[in-house]
């Protein structure tokens, strides 16, 4: 299956089970879009800490200054290790893994964190870009050390029924990906209009000898073959 | 098999998995089964991976293996995730894991500390004999500001004027924010190939050195040493600390030796954190002391004397901690 590997954005880890488990990475841009959401949400903090512990002399000042602290080092740490993501990250769909795919660890985490302040370096991130852009992975400093990948979260998993008309066997010899991309037009035909069918199935005329509705109606027929025999 | 049977055949299978998973991947405290991860799962995960790879070479459909991929996935994410008791961890780091880690790495230790220490003692022994002197490394208003902090009849010691009245607890938070923000930086901007640890270490020396040599020509010896000389051996310690860990590294990244750079770079990068979280631990004593001790109105001799038994405290315990037992490191 590894023969043809598209220039794409996922990362393939081998399993000590021998499967290849595949992750989309996350680019710079998702990511700058989920760090600005992060940044407001840290700013509502900064003022909800200083406007929350003001009014409490000497202790509401260390308070509020150990709260400062606390948000600027630890905020994406907690997050990281309890749900995987950052709010921020979260509402962009993309989550933080270790490399081999397993949920991020604590000492992941703080090193990834940590090492921000070589990321920002020297200004907005510049260290932190120019590595993500000089590596395969678009990891930034912080991920090259803590050994971490920014992936998306997988999406609900939509069933797709594949419409029920009398199995056929295809007339010929077909490659294994040419049967799995029969199969997968008819899953995916009820999201598609009725041109479009047409216009994909017209171009399998080689193969079934058929036109318009009936071609389409051909490949449903050979996917309800591949899939259900006969 | 075609795909209907084969799903037909193996799907309880997969559901099992599914609620094996569900249960899972809960917080601890609203899981079924608490405590122990589910005996069943490397089988019912093992199975999975051969219908994986079954499907993924047979002509199933795409969404039936992208289905699987699914499964394998979180099965992995739980078989293969890291499982441990933190607060036990942090005990067993503080007690043997931490000062064994910094005997191991002695070297950058020493290396920290000569790039810490030489700086200020060169430059406190220039200004310490030149009056002049401490204007060529400080500006100023730092060092207006340095006077006034200690100067003798000041009634709260090495606090700015103006911030006199205000107590002990926001200095505390300041010193946390800030001495931990300084360990931190020291440590991460070690991966510029050393470059910024070894220009914060030594940024450091010179500004102590400086302030110490000057203060002390100056003659405010009774309210400077007094004052710095309880939190420092923690606050300096850490400080050092926190370079060795940046040096590591720089180091990694300049001479991987005989791994990959980025294996390097992992390898050695958990081994700093464990310095660089030992001085954020050490950093926060420091803070504690320098807040409530440092500022404390009690006699030069006693806290001279506290100041000693807490550098032999610290020396003895970076010396002796973790030793034995596991092998004496």
């Amino acid at each position: 299956m590894m023969s043809v590997q598209a220039t794409d954005n996922t990362h393939y880890h081998e399993t000590p089970e021998g499967i290849m488990l595949q992750l989309k990475l996350a680019g710079p841009v998702v990511r700058a879009c989920a760090w600005s959401i992060d940044a407001a949400i840290r700013m509502v903090l900064y003022s909800a800490i200083g406007m929350l512990f003001a009014f409490f002399g000497g202790v509401g000042t260390a308070i509020i200054l150990i709260g400062f602290f606390l948000v600027e080092w630890f905020y994406p740490v907690i997050f990281e290790i309890y749900r995987g993501a950052t709010p921020g990250k979260k509402a962009m769909g993309i989550i933080v893994v270790h490399d081999n795919g397993t949920p991020i660890s604590v000492p992941a985490s703080l090193i990834r964190n940590l090492l921000r302040v070589a990321d920002l370096f020297p200004v907005l991130y510049g260290a932190g870009l120019l590595t993500m852009l000089g590596n395969r992975r678009f990891q930034r400093l912080g991920d090259l050390v803590a050994g971490t990948l920014v992936i998306y979260r997988e999406r609900e998993l939509q069933e797709f029924r594949i419409p029920q008309v009398t199995p056929k066997p295809p007339p010929q010899r077909l490659s294994v990906e040419e049967l799995r991309n029969i199969i997968a037009f008819a899953e995916r035909s009820s999201r598609l209009t009725v041109e479009r069918r047409i216009e994909l199935a017209n171009q399998m005329e080689p193969l079934t000898g058929l036109l318009g509705e009936a071609a389409v109606n051909e490949l449903y027929a050979y996917a309800n073959w591949l899939t259900r025999g006969r | 098999m075609n795909q209907e049977a084969f799903v037909t055949r193996y799907q309880p299978l997969w559901d099992e998995l599914e609620a094996v998973l569900d249960d899972m991947e809960l917080p601890t405290l609203r899981r079924r089964e608490r405590h122990s991860s589910s005996p069943r799962l490397p089988h019912l995960y093992r199975r999975l991976c051969n219908h994986y790879a079954l499907a993924r070479r047979r002509r199933y459909s795409p969404t039936l293996v992208e289905q699987l991929h699914r499964l394998v996935l979180r099965g992995h994410q739980q078989l293969y995730t890291h499982r441990g008791a933190w607060l036990w961890q942090l005990l067993i780091f503080i007690i043997a894991d931490f000062p064994r880690t910094l005997r191991e790495n002695l070297r950058y230790f020493l290396l920290a500390l000569a790039l810490f220490l030489l700086p200020a003692l060169i430059i406190g022994g220039l200004c310490y004999s030149n009056e002049y002197f401490v204007y060529s490394v400080l500006d100023e208003s730092t060092v207006v500001g340095m006077e006034e902090m200690y100067e003798p009849g000041n009634e709260k010691v090495g606090r700015e004027k103006g911030r006199s009245a205000e107590t002990d607890f926001m200095m505390f938070g300041h010193y946390i924010s800030n001495n931990i923000g300084i360990g931190f930086r020291t440590f991460a901007l070690g991966i510029l190939a050393g470059i910024g640890t070894v220009f914060i270490l030594v940024f450091n020396g010179v500004v102590i050195g400086g302030v110490a040599g000057h203060l002390t020509r100056v003659g405010y010896t009774d309210t400077f040493w007094p004052f710095v000389s309880g939190h420092a051996s923690l606050e300096l310690t850490a400080i050092v600390i926190s370079g060795a860990a940046g040096l590591i590294v720089g180091h990694a990244l300049l001479t991987p030796g005989q791994y990959r750079r980025l294996d390097a770079l992992k390898i050695r990068g958990r081994v700093a954190l464990k310095l660089a979280m030992g001085a954020a631990l050490m950093l926060l004593g420091a803070a504690f002391v320098e807040a409530f001790w440092s500022s404390s109105g009690f006699p030069s001799f006693i806290k001279y004397s506290v100041a000693a038994a807490l550098w032999i405290l610290v020396i003895a315990y970076f010396t002796f901690a973790g030793r034995g037992h596991y092998g004496s490191r």
